[in-house]
Parts: structure tokens; C-alpha cells; sequence
């Protein structure tokens, strides 16, 4: 069915620091390289070795620049996948019920057997984190790992995605975030995580944490600074004569 | 959004075809015999070709009847039932009237069900918050004015398919107004979409990957869309003006063959914008538009 859940029993989701998000990709390879042996139809590569190589990806990590009205700018890494939204876009368009929310966990997912590929879920998502598969013609999207995540043959430690496993800089967090004591909420409680696109009434489960403020320009960049100041006010001698003719021209 | 001719193949024919089935079916003196059968054979020939058309933008075609599973939440699904039921319901008004009976409340209830499967078709388009331009009220109306005034035409109601085109246009040239001004009134921007707003102007510094990738593909269609206003104006020429100067030529016949052609080929490039010039949020993200 792809009518969504009321409610969800758990809602599994990640958080993503952009504070400390270095911009290294790891999670990008870390998920193609999982979900290319597991879960659905491998994630495929169009002319990967060609002059215009493109596929199929879960996770994509943009940058932006913010430029504060007085400042230097500041360089944000922002990884995107699926949010796992309550008010899915995706599930409710589609037309097989390949599409749908899982009520045990919320997390949103394809079932690629029933998926006539139309893509119109692609189309209903604000975020982009829908890809049509050009080999297999079936939608993929982020399954947050659920072939890991109750993995019993894997090792507890490994029980999470493989984007957060993989995160050098430990920018990402797995957990429930429907527990108001899980340490994804407090992260998100203690950082003010946000939703992004609010306005388009999804209700991401996924949270980011804004990027602390830090960088900017201080009283004083250097000790030996006010040595450096320019001594002279006025132009002396030559450059004086030409300051003050040109003056009066 | 990337204008597939698949889609604008589908939406302009079976927009032609149910609008005349429409037609047939409120006709108070319907045709009867051969004639009956003429008319109901284009208006299947249409539809169906335009059905047709739809399924070559699937990535599997061998599931397409798994989408008419969920007519409860899905407007595509909906669409797919709706047209099931009104060639079958007009074929049986059809089958009266090739043999000289009419069961008018058949024939109105098949016009209705026409009239619903073109609504379903724009409401696929009209209910994507993610789209801006199409998520308004307009886009079923002109969907159902223009599938009117076409089987207007290709019934040959020369007064009615005048009055329509005459609102169509008014219509169209609103929708193209009022579309440029939607994306910047539904409040998605960079800031929302990253969340960086507070702190400053968030801009895209460079993209995740050198390549492209099937949401820039699929949701970011650039090309050509500075041909945009000459576009619009050759539509809505080829669309309206010049089938309702044909029509009030003498001749009805040929004139209006030649306005029904006029007309299909307006469409076509009208709909062809519906698709190139809507912009997807997602392609903030990316910095383009």
C-alpha cells in the first residue's frame, strides 16, 4: 500500500553534522560500494571509463559557500540523501505500491519487483534523493542500510549504515528519533538541528546540525600587526607634491 | 523538467481523443451507423496512441498494469482506471449507436469518466509541491479546456470549439504569466533547502560530482528554454488564434481540418514548455534552475 502510516513505531534516521563534515566523500564510496552487492538491483555506472562517465548514487555531497553580511565566507560540506520523511512525497504518488513506510522502523523504502520504473516519486521529492536506475529501469533510493542495520551475522559495531560506519570525521549519526533520550535527539536537542525544505511539509526524520560560527575577522589577526601599520599619515616629499597638485587640478 | 516526447506525445493525443469522446457522448443527436463509427474510431485511435506513447517512458514496461494497484492514493493510478473505464463505457454507448440506439445516460456517464481521466492526467502534474509552476489549480483547467476545445474541433462544433479556444488562450497566456512568478512565491530557496540561511547567502561553491546524473537530467532541462517567449507565442498562434480565424471561414470542412491541425500542432509545442520550463526545487541544490 502506498498510503503512508499514521504512525511509526520507531523513527530510524540519521543526523548529519555540518560543522564537522571535512567534505571527503567516504560516505559516497562507502554506500556505492555497499549497496552494489546487497540489497535490489546493483547500483549501476553509465560509461564509467568514457568521456562522460554518470550512475547511480544514494549519497551526494555537495558545498556551499555562506557569505555573511560582514565577514568571510564560510564553506559548508552538505551530504544529501533520503530523509526518510513522515509525510513522504514518493510513497503516496506512486502507482504499483512499489513505494512505501515501514510502520516497525519508518524507514522508506522500494520494492524494486513491483517497480515499473515511471518516476514519478523522483519527481515528487524536493530533496533528489531518488535515482532511476538506467541498468536495472527501477528506482533506487537510501534504505538507510536495513540489510546491515539487523544484520546479527555482521558485528555489533558494524550494525549501523555504511555511510555513518565509514565517516572518518564521525559527522554522521544513526538512531531513533522518535526516543527523545537516544543520542541522536540530544545531538539534535543540544545543536538545534533543522529540517531542511520545511515549507514543503515532509517532515524529514533526518535532522541536520547548522555549522557552528567561528570563522571571522579579529581585532587582531597577528601579534606583530601593529608593527605593520602604516606610520605615516600624510604623503611626505615627492609623493606629497603629487598628492597635493593633483589636489588642486 | 526534462519535456520527453513520450509524455507530450501522451498528454497532447489522449487529450484530443477524450475530449471528443466527450463530445460524442453529450451529443443530444448523436451520429448514428457509419458515421458513429468514424468519429468513435478516432477518438479510440488517439487515446490509445497517446496510452501507447505513455508506456515508452517506463523503465519497465513489462510491470505497467501493476499501476493500477493503488488508485487510492495515486493520481497516476487513478488515471490508468479512469481511462480503462471511459473507453469502455463510451465503446458500449459506441456499439448502441453503430446498430441506431442511443442510451444517452451511457453516453453522458462515458463523457464524465473523459473528462476525469484528463483531470487525473493534469493532476499528476498539479499535485508535485516540488514543481512550483505545475502545483496550482490551473494546470487541471487548462488541461480540460484545451482537451474541450480539441474535440470541440475534431467534432466539428464550430461555435463551441471558437468560445474554447477563445478561453484557452486567455487561459494559457495567464498560466504562462502567473508560472513565472510561482517558483519565487512557493518560498523554497537555497537558504531553506540548506538550512544556511541564517547565518548569511548560501551558494552553490561547486558540485558533488564532475558528471551529470539523472536528477540533473530529469528535473534540470536548460536547453532551449531561450527560445522560451518565440515558443510561447508560436503555440499560442498555432494553438487558438489562427484555428479560430480558420473556423470562421467558409469551407468547414477543409478550414477546419486545417484548424484541427493547427491546433494538435500548438499543443504539442505548448506542451513541450509545460515540461521545459518547469523548474524541480532540487535543482537548487545544484545551483541551477
Amino acid at each position: 500500500m502506498t498510503a503512508l502510516p499514521d504512525r511509526t513505531e520507531r523513527r530510524l534516521g540519521l543526523v548529519i553534522d555540518l560543522d564537522t563534515c571535512v567534505g571527503c566523500h567516504a560516505c559516497v564510496v562507502a554506500c556505492k560500494g555497499w549497496n552494489d552487492q546487497g540489497y535490489g538491483a546493483p547500483l549501476s555506472d553509465q560509461d564509467p571509463q568514457g568521456g562522460a562517465p554518470q550512475g547511480t548514487f544514494l549519497n551526494r555531497v555537495h558545498s556551499y559557500e555562506v557569505v555573511p553580511e560582514r565577514g568571510p565566507a564560510q564553506h559548508v560540506h552538505f551530504p544529501k540523501s533520503c530523509l526518510h520523511c513522515e509525510d513522504a512525497p514518493c510513497v503516496t504518488v506512486c502507482p504499483t505500491g512499489a513505494s512505501y513506510k515501514r510502520v516497525e522502523d519508518g524507514i522508506v523504502l522500494v520494492e524494486e519487483d513491483a517497480c515499473i520504473g515511471c518516476g514519478l516519486c523522483a519527481w515528487a521529492c524536493p530533496y533528489g534523493a531518488r535515482e532511476l536506475d538506467l541498468a536495472a529501469g527501477v528506482m533506487k533510493k537510501c534504505t538507510l542500510c536495513v540489510d546491515r542495520i539487523y544484520n546479527e551475522a555482521l558485528p555489533e559495531e558494524d550494525r549501523v549504515p555504511a555511510c555513518v560506519r565509514t565517516c572518518p570525521a564521525e559527522a554522521r549519526h544513526f538512531g531513533d528519533l522518535s526516543d527523545p533520550e537516544s543520542e541522536v535527539s540530544q545531538l539534535v536537542a543540544a545543536r538545534g538541528g533543522i529540517d531542511l525544505m520545511p515549507e514543503q511539509g515532509t517532515r524529514p526524520v533526518n535532522k541536520y546540525l547548522p555549522p557552528r560560527a567561528r570563522d571571522g575577522w579579529g581585532e587582531e589577526t597577528d601579534v606583530l600587526a601593529p608593527f605593520l601599520a602604516p606610520v605615516a599619515e600624510e604623503p611626505q616629499g615627492f609623493l606629497g607634491w603629487l598628492d597635493r597638485t593633483l589636489g588642486r587640478l | 523538467m526534462h519535456p520527453a516526447p513520450s509524455i507530450i506525445l501522451f498528454t497532447t493525443l489522449s487529450g484530443l481523443g477524450f475530449g471528443l469522446l466527450v463530445w460524442l457522448g453529450v451529443d443530444p443527436t448523436p451520429p448514428t451507423g457509419w458515421v458513429a463509427f468514424a468519429f468513435y474510431a478516432i477518438a479510440y485511435a488517439l487515446a490509445l496512441a497517446g496510452l501507447a506513447a505513455s508506456s515508452f517512458h517506463l523503465g519497465r514496461r513489462d510491470r505497467a498494469l501493476k499501476a493500477f494497484r493503488q488508485w487510492r492514493t495515486s493520481w497516476l493510478s487513478r488515471e490508468a482506471w479512469l481511462a480503462v473505464l471511459a473507453l469502455g463505457v463510451s465503446g458500449l454507448y459506441a456499439l448502441g449507436l453503430l446498430f441506431g440506439l442511443a442510451l444517452q445516460p451511457l453516453g453522458w456517464l462515458g463523457a464524465a469518466l473523459s473528462l476525469a481521466t484528463v483531470g487525473a492526467t493534469a493532476m499528476i502534474y498539479a499535485q508535485l509541491r516540488t514543481v512550483p509552476r505545475w502545483h496550482h489549480w490551473s494546470t487541471p483547467a487548462l488541461f480540460l479546456a484545451l482537451s474541450l476545445s480539441g474535440g470541440a474541433l475534431l467534432s466539428g462544433r464550430v461555435l463551441i470549439a471558437s468560445v474554447l479556444l477563445l478561453l484557452s488562450a486567455a487561459l494559457q497566456f495567464w498560466v504562462w504569466y502567473d508560472g513565472d512568478r510561482r517558483f519565487a512565491r512557493s518560498g523554497t530557496t537555497l537558504a531553506s533547502a540548506t538550512g544556511l540561511g541564517e547565518r548569511g547567502t548560501p551558494r552553490a561553491l561547486f558540485p558533488p560530482h564532475t558528471g551529470s546524473n539523472y536528477l540533473l537530467d530529469e528535473m534540470v532541462y536548460v536547453v532551449a528554454r531561450r527560445h522560451a517567449l518565440k515558443l510561447r507565442a508560436i503555440a499560442l498562434v498555432l494553438m487558438t488564434l489562427l484555428p479560430l480565424l480558420l473556423l470562421q471561414l467558409p469551407l468547414p470542412h477543409f478550414f477546419g481540418f486545417l484548424a484541427l491541425l493547427s491546433h494538435a500542432a500548438g499543443v504539442l509545442t505548448a506542451r513541450w514548455l509545460f515540461f521545459a520550463e518547469a523548474e524541480h526545487v532540487v535543482g537548487l541544490y545544484y545551483g541551477k534552475r
